[in-house]
């Protein structure tokens, strides 16, 4: 727990600074509230009061002041199917659900899980999510009206290339005036977020998800919340230590969990669909000057009484420049560096990256994509060390006994050639094996040295072994067979 | 070996701090350890950028300025902390103090302190530091905050130092003040001068029996003891004790009676701390 001085501090500490970027992240959060509903399948309201309570709850219980939570595309997509075939009572319920199993990984202190996700896969993580972010916006850009990319293009222009004339005012949000300003003057006939469904009107209100409480919506919901529950941590501690890079500071992991989870549960009972933290966001949040819980708190705020009483002229802005804004988060979540360091990097490691990456964009779930890129960082770091392993030997002048001098690592994946590593064929009287510089890591390394051990003795050799390290010899102690009678045939049929 | 850890800001107290330092080294023979702590600035000011959109390579150029902006103001305070300690180091050695250390820290002042303070026989602060307004003669934030987490005896500086020929002891009976009573009779600091042990309350044997028995301590420990009961207001009648005796410093308990208040430090003993112009030492 942190103390109340420190706590009073994340909140206080840098009032001004904390307020104006919370409007600057309000002001990008609609957009893309309302965006990621339509790719949910949902109306944007529902997005809309996620992000306003995500944003407040997290401010509150969350672990790393200073970075902003709403409703993400990274959670988003995971539903779709879920919206799709049984509606979006179930989508509450789920992430009422996902929200309680981040709970209690927060207790279970599974934070320390992520030291598993390599730094490859983060990036294929990041690159993942920022295509996904722009395939979704692909069913804007396919088969519209030509004027629909004449408005992206000038929406894209107005957001890259206005803070060259001042950075006070946010990009996206001038984007967004001029293109609503443009659309109706001339009376465009072109889709507007009031075609997207409904929008907020109210207060959020509590409401409790009417689902039957059974079984079979425990198996409906579950695969669905626990996905979310995954990824929904994976981005929100990516982007925690994302932010402790920016501020150099630290941040509680498990608190964050436990905050995400809170945020979750709260917004499935007012009728917001789940969300996490999100990496684009916390950028604009530090790069305009927020650093303390208040400024994902005043996000919150500020969106909700934005939509509230904006809510008509909300309902006017045409999709094209929400489409721009989001192909501007996708191109600012891209990490680009990634590709020109495919060149210098390990290849196991882009490798990694690049399998993450497409296992996300064929099954549209982060969680598998970060699943097989974590197995495959295993399988290949293993490789590597499986490497660091070397056997030599010495025959001693009457040409009776050898001593074989094991070096490095032997364990399932290096077994085979420690087990090769052996002449089995030298008729010799004894043999040493001195494994005093070598770690016997599990019972394949185990089966590996009692098969030697037997082998040799079969060809009539006296075998001895020395120097079981402490590491080597508790495992051998527990494990090993080759000093049991009958030990081969027990072996063999392993 | 004993220390005595000395927090120095650079304000007008980091001067008296190392008098006092100097006073209670000389006469319990400790070294002194100067520290001084540099607050760490996470909210680092700059031209804000309220553009709101994130370019190519956002994340890698925003770490680069935020850590530029970081190293320029860590440089300079780095080199600022350094001079109040040279200062500092340079005061107590021509005060005659042969055992003189410095540490410099990023952190938060008490969670640095709290390091620290398990080698320290005791902790000596200004009333106020660089930040607090010094007209209003309010209290330093980070003096509340370290009387109230320390575990060691604090010392708290008044902004100038006079030799001490007599201190008073305010005994409320409470665990902090018969804690300070031991204190007093065990340490060399207080040995040799003289002792006025003061009570504020009805003279009746709850409050007196404490007292004998803190008066027996002190006796027993060489001192020379003038003991009184006192009835009305403590913070006034313990000032104008400390006006009317020539007291030259005022030893007491950080926490009254009362439990509840066991969380902030008593509001009688944050009143002595602004309304006497002399050191203080608290105990908790």
């Amino acid at each position: 727990m942190i103390s109340l001085h420190a706590y009073r501090d994340q909140w206080f500490g840098n009032v001004r600074g904390d307020i104006l970027a919370g409007l600057v992240v309000a002001l990008a959060l609609i957009p893309e509230a309302i965006a990621f509903s339509i790719i949910a399948g949902v109306d944007p309201k529902i997005g809309l009061y996620a992000s306003f309570s995500i944003a407040v709850v997290v401010a509150i219980a969350g672990g790393r002041p200073g970075m902003i939570s709403a409703a993400t595309a990274a959670t988003a997509v995971l539903m779709v199917t879920l919206v799709k075939e049984h509606g979006l009572q179930y989508l509450l319920a789920a992430t009422v659900l996902a929200g309680l199993l981040q709970i209690v990984a927060g207790f279970l202190r599974l934070g320390y899980v992520m030291r598993f996700v390599s730094r490859s896969v983060m990036t294929g993580f990041v690159n993942a999510l920022a295509i996904l972010i722009f395939m979704a916006q692909l069913p804007e850009l396919i088969g519209v009206p030509w004027l629909t990319y004449v408005m992206v293009a000038a929406g894209l222009a107005i957001i890259y290339l206005f803070p060259l004339l001042t950075k006070s005012v946010p990009s996206p949000l001038v984007c967004i005036l001029i293109l609503t300003v443009v659309a109706i003057y001339f009376g465009l006939d072109v889709r507007t977020v009031g075609d997207m469904g409904e929008l907020p009107s109210t207060l959020p209100v509590f409401l409790i998800p009417e689902i039957p409480l059974n079984l079979e919506t425990l198996s409906i919901i579950l695969p669905y919340s626990a996905a979310v529950a995954a990824v929904g941590l994976l981005e929100s501690l990516m982007t925690a230590s994302i932010v402790d890079e920016f501020t150099d500071t630290t941040s509680d992991k498990n608190r964050e969990c436990i905050g995400q989870g809170l945020a979750n549960t709260a917004t499935g009972f007012i009728g917001g669909m789940a969300g996490c933290a999100m990496i684009g966001q916390s950028i604009i949040n530090v790069k305009s000057g927020g650093r303390g819980r208040l400024s994902c708190f005043c996000a919150g705020v500020f969106l909700l009484f934005m939509i509230v009483v904006l809510g008509d002229l909300v309902k006017q802005i045409p999709m094209a420049a929400l489409v721009a804004i989001m192909i501007m988060v996708s191109i600012g979540t891209f990490s680009w560096s990634s590709i020109k360091n495919m060149k210098d990097h390990p290849r196991s490691s882009s490798v990694v990256m690049l399998a993450t990456v497409v296992c996300v964009v064929l099954t549209h779930n982060l969680a598998i994509g970060v699943l097989v890129g974590v197995l495959l960082s295993g399988i290949f770091f293993s490789w590597k060390i499986s490497q660091i392993f070397r056997v030599t030997s010495t025959l001693s002048e009457d040409g009776a006994h050898r001593t074989y001098l094991v070096e490095g690592q032997i364990f399932f994946a290096s077994a085979d050639a420690f087990s090769a590593a052996f002449d089995f064929r030298e008729a010799l009287k004894k043999v040493t094996i001195d494994i005093g510089r070598s770690h016997i890591w599990d019972i394949s390394s185990v089966a590996a040295l009692d098969m030697v051990v037997l082998k040799f003795r079969r060809e009539g050799a006296e075998v001895d072994i020395v120097g079981l390290n402490e590491a080597s010899e508790t495992i051998v102690d527990k494990l090993a067979i080759h000093d049991k009678p009958g030990a081969l045939e027990r072996l063999l049929g392993h | 070996m004993s220390r005595i850890i000395a927090l120095v800001d650079g304000s007008v107290y980091s001067r008296s701090v190392c008098d006092h330092a100097a006073w209670i080294a000389s006469r319990t023979g400790s070294g002194v350890e100067l520290l001084h702590v540099l607050r760490r600035n996470h909210a680092a000011a700059g031209p804000n950028n309220l553009s709101g959109n994130i370019a190519l390579g956002a994340r890698t150029a925003l770490l680069t300025e935020l850590s530029e902006r970081d190293a320029q103001a860590a440089r300079i305070s780095q080199e600022f902390g350094r001079v109040i300690l040279e200062q500092g180091h340079e005061q107590l050695t021509a005060a005659g103090i042969a055992d003189v250390t410095t540490r410099l820290r990023i952190g938060d002042i008490v969670e640095e302190v709290a390091a620290f303070e398990a080698d320290a026989d005791i902790v000596v602060i200004g009333k106020r530091g660089d930040a607090a307004d010094f007209a209003k003669l309010e209290l330093g934030s980070n003096l509340e905050r370290i009387a109230r987490t320390c575990r060691k005896p604090v010392f708290v500086a008044a902004r100038a130092f006079t030799p001490v020929d007599r201190f008073l002891i305010a005994f409320d009976g409470g665990a902090s003040s018969r804690k300070a009573v031991d204190h007093v009779a065990a340490s060399p600091l207080f040995a040799g001068l003289a002792c006025s042990l003061l009570a504020v309350g009805p003279d009746t044997p709850a409050v007196r029996g404490p007292l004998d028995a803190a008066r027996a301590t002190l006796e027993a420990a060489g001192y020379d003891v003038d003991a009184e009961i006192v009835q009305g207001p403590p913070d006034l009648l313990i000032a104008a004790a400390v006006e009317t005796q020539n007291i030259g410093l005022l030893v007491m308990g950080a926490y009254g009676h009362s439990r509840i208040r066991n969380l902030i430090i008593g509001s009688t003993t944050a009143e002595m701390i602004r309304l006497c112009k002399i050191p203080v030492v608290l105990f908790r």
